[in-house]
């Protein structure tokens, strides 16, 4: 799925990131940067707590009741003029899409962010189709350019340098550029201007749709997006289903909530709400507006104690920039479009297969992540109830299984217990070296790779206890 | 006061000197303090494992042992931690679990949280002549929202030289099973922390959580970075010991 390496499981992902120093300079460089500007920005803003919580509360009333909301939503789109294709699956989101690129004869595309069309693979269905397509943020354009996939939520090249991304855009353009943030970014400019004006359709994401009035609110930094939707003829709108919002007042609350989360912003450079395709008496807009709401396995998560929340997601990124194991192994890694802690969670939610199981391990459960939700998903949480139905439903090694039913009989009563101490005392003689394990033996390996591990020592502190009880209070 | 400890299995099994220090720093505040034997583990391994079965049969050890007991305390805030936020719904089958569970969470403190919020001490006396930064855990400082307690203990302890950790909230890689499943991942997060930790000159780390301090320890220790790992109760303890203050 993802571009790196191919490894089939996280562990073999993550050695290879853990080997490239760019890779994880880059991550520790960008992420630093966003938490102390969150910090920063989140502090002066004030009652932080109270936002969060007042996010959360809309979130899970909008979820709670999706159904009403998406109806309302569409009823409205298509009051305005805009088509509206369901899509349960993503075949059925790009049946739709080929159906209207055939239509409009389409044969350039261009894009802005969107990580539902990630999802999908959308480009490379287009590419298939003889479709020409450009990315038009400029990171995504970035990872557009050396075939890799996002590995950041919202910095989509967070793991290139400024000498990768000169050497790609030299190799894209034929021309000598340098390491310059300005030379980058005009080099940008000029390509991509020239495919908004070539461009047969436009593709957006969606970061909230407005039940209320049937609108799209769309946030960037570069203004792309307003390029893509207004300059082609025809406009598409990729949704997840659970992007919606009740009301434009709602839409307040998460335009301070997503900008300050995402990158620490205080406003976003460019917030636009469009309703519907270009009317006749308006000057700019596509003329015909499509909009896609893809399903995908979300529908599965309504109704599930244990996993609705994980619909509240507004894509923000902020659990990325705090893991400390994203921090250590960046995004691809993962292995899946969706990286971090809310990645490990929903990925294995939306495909149900074995394919992402082993994510939800990939977490030291420190609960970062919940901490920088602005909309207090319990991620951490969550993570430990995936494991518990891969436990139920028997997706374990055996061999951990019988490690944790020892652990029950051996750990069960306190007699056991000591015994089970005891015995371990003994048995880890041939392996102590003053005081410590170093051996790379068993499932203390993981752990003696990096760290010395203290062994047992003579006695326990039961076994210690009527002494301490004997000389009393006041004796230290 | 009465108290009863709950030791915790890594304590009970390799840190003693945590368990005697919290017991002489307990009994010289004035509590009676007791042990039940019961007690063997709070059964988080299995359970943030995913294995809830097995993490009930171990948990219950801690509901028989502390049926009796007033107040309930112990030298980690991720057991605390697993107690309050998870045993509700761990036993929320059996009613009389249940209620048990209840019953656990709301008398169960970690140290410095019984001692600040409970005892209501922050001054004990102590003297500790040295260079300390202090690492808080994820599960205490996050999820039992224990932030500020070790750090009140800290500064009431004389000629204590505190220093800032940098990235202080960061974990530290323990995540229990996760150091020795993932160990690679575990162990770069490792190296990051007990970098942070040399960098602040200290000689002495300290911390509330023998899992964390273990993992950074043996990972400074590999390393051969002489940096001392403190318990919070070691640290105070051996204060008082200098200090004389508070009789311990």
């Amino acid at each position: 799925m993802s571009t790196t390496h191919g490894s089939t499981n996280v562990h073999d992902r993550a050695q290879h990131a853990l080997a490239d120093d760019f890779l994880r300079q880059a991550v520790h460089f960008t992420t630093d940067r966003l938490r102390y500007k969150k910090q920063a920005v989140t502090g002066e803003f004030g009652n932080w707590e109270a936002w969060r919580e007042r996010g959360r509360q809309i979130r899970q009333h909008t979820i709670a009741n999706l159904d009403y909301y998406l109806d309302l939503f569409t009823r409205n789109l298509e009051a305005h003029g805009a088509h509206v294709h369901f899509a349960a699956t993503a075949d059925d989101a790009i049946h739709a899409l080929r159906e209207i690129a055939t239509a409009q004869n389409a044969k350039r595309i261009v894009k802005s962010k969107s990580m539902v069309t990630e999802e999908i693979h959308v480009n490379h269905h287009l590419e298939e189709m003889g479709i020409h397509v450009v990315e038009t943020d400029l990171g995504e354009y970035i990872v557009q350019l050396s075939g890799e996939t996002p590995s950041h939520i919202i910095i989509p090249a967070i793991h290139k340098n400024r000498e990768q991304i000169r050497d790609l855009f030299e190799a894209a353009g034929g021309e000598r550029l340098t390491t310059e943030t300005r030379d980058l970014a005009a080099f940008a400019r000029r390509t991509l201007r020239r495919a908004y004006l070539a461009a047969d359709i436009g593709i957006t994401g969606c970061n909230f749709g407005i039940a209320e009035t049937g609108s799209i609110a769309l946030f960037t930094n570069e203004g792309n997006a307003d390029l893509v939707m207004n300059m082609p003829k025809t406009h598409i709108v990729f949704m997840g289903m659970e992007r919606i919002l009740p009301t434009m007042e709602d839409l307040e609350v998460f335009a301070h909530l997503l900008p300050k989360s995402a990158t620490g912003q205080n406003v976003i450079t460019y917030m636009s709400v469009i309703t519907g395709p270009r009317r006749q008496h308006e000057a700019d807009g596509a003329r015909d507006m499509h909009v896609i709401i893809l399903d995908n396995g979300r529908s599965r998560q309504l109704g599930d104690p244990d996993f609705q929340a994980v619909l509240h997601c507004i894509r923000c990124g902020a659990c990325l920039n705090v893991c400390p194991v994203y921090r250590q192994i960046g995004g691809h890694a993962y292995g899946s479009v969706y990286p971090g802690p809310i990645g490990a969670v929903l990925s294995p939610l939306l495909n149900n297969g074995e394919q992402y199981q082993d994510l939800p391990y990939a977490s030291s459960l420190c609960g970062a992540c919940y901490e920088a939700c602005p909309v207090k998903i319990p991620l951490h949480d969550m993570l430990v109830r995936e494991r518990q139905r891969f436990v139920a439903s028997g997706r374990v090694k055996p061999a951990e299984r019988a490690a944790f039913q020892a652990f029950r009989q051996l750990f069960g009563k306190a007699g056991r217990y000591q015994t089970t101490i005891r015995i371990a005392r003994r048995l880890q003689f041939p392996i102590a070296h003053d005081g410590y394990i170093r051996a790379k033996i068993g499932p203390l390996a993981g752990w003696t790779m990096s760290r010395d591990f203290p062994v047992l020592p003579k006695r326990t502190f039961r076994e210690l206890w009527p002494e301490l009880t004997r000389k009393g209070n006041g004796r230290g | 006061m009465k108290v009863s400890l709950f030791i915790t299995c890594i304590v009970d099994s390799v840190f003693l000197n945590v368990g005697i220090s919290m017991t002489r720093i307990l009994q010289a505040c004035g509590c009676e303090v007791s042990f039940p034997p019961q007690q063997t583990c709070c059964g988080q391994p299995a359970f943030n494992s995913g294995y809830t079965d097995e993490a009930r049969d171990v948990g219950k050890t801690l509901l028989e042992a502390f049926q009796e007991s007033d107040v309930v305390v112990s030298p980690s805030g991720s057991c605390v931690g697993m107690i309050h936020h998870y045993y509700p719904q761990l036993f929320a089958d059996d009613p009389h679990l249940h209620q048990a569970a209840i019953d656990l969470a709301n008398k169960t403190y970690e140290f410095s949280q019984f001692m600040v919020q409970k005892l209501q001490m922050t001054d004990l006396g102590a003297r500790f002549p040295h260079r300390v930064t202090y690492h808080p855990s994820c599960h205490g400082s996050r999820l039992l929202g224990v932030k500020d307690e070790p750090m009140q203990l800290l500064r009431g302890v004389r000629e204590i030289e505190l220093v800032d950790l940098p990235y202080a909230t960061d974990c530290c890689g323990f995540g229990g099973t996760f150091a020795a499943k993932m160990g690679e991942i575990s162990s770069a997060i490792v190296e990051e922390k007990a970098a942070n930790v040399a960098d602040t000159l200290a000689e002495v780390l300290v911390g509330t959580d023998m899992g964390c301090l273990m993992n950074i320890g043996g990972r400074l220790r590999r390393t051969n970075r002489p940096i001392r790992v403190m318990h919070l109760t070691e640290l105070l303890l051996e204060g008082m010991q200098l200090g004389r203050g508070v009789k311990a």
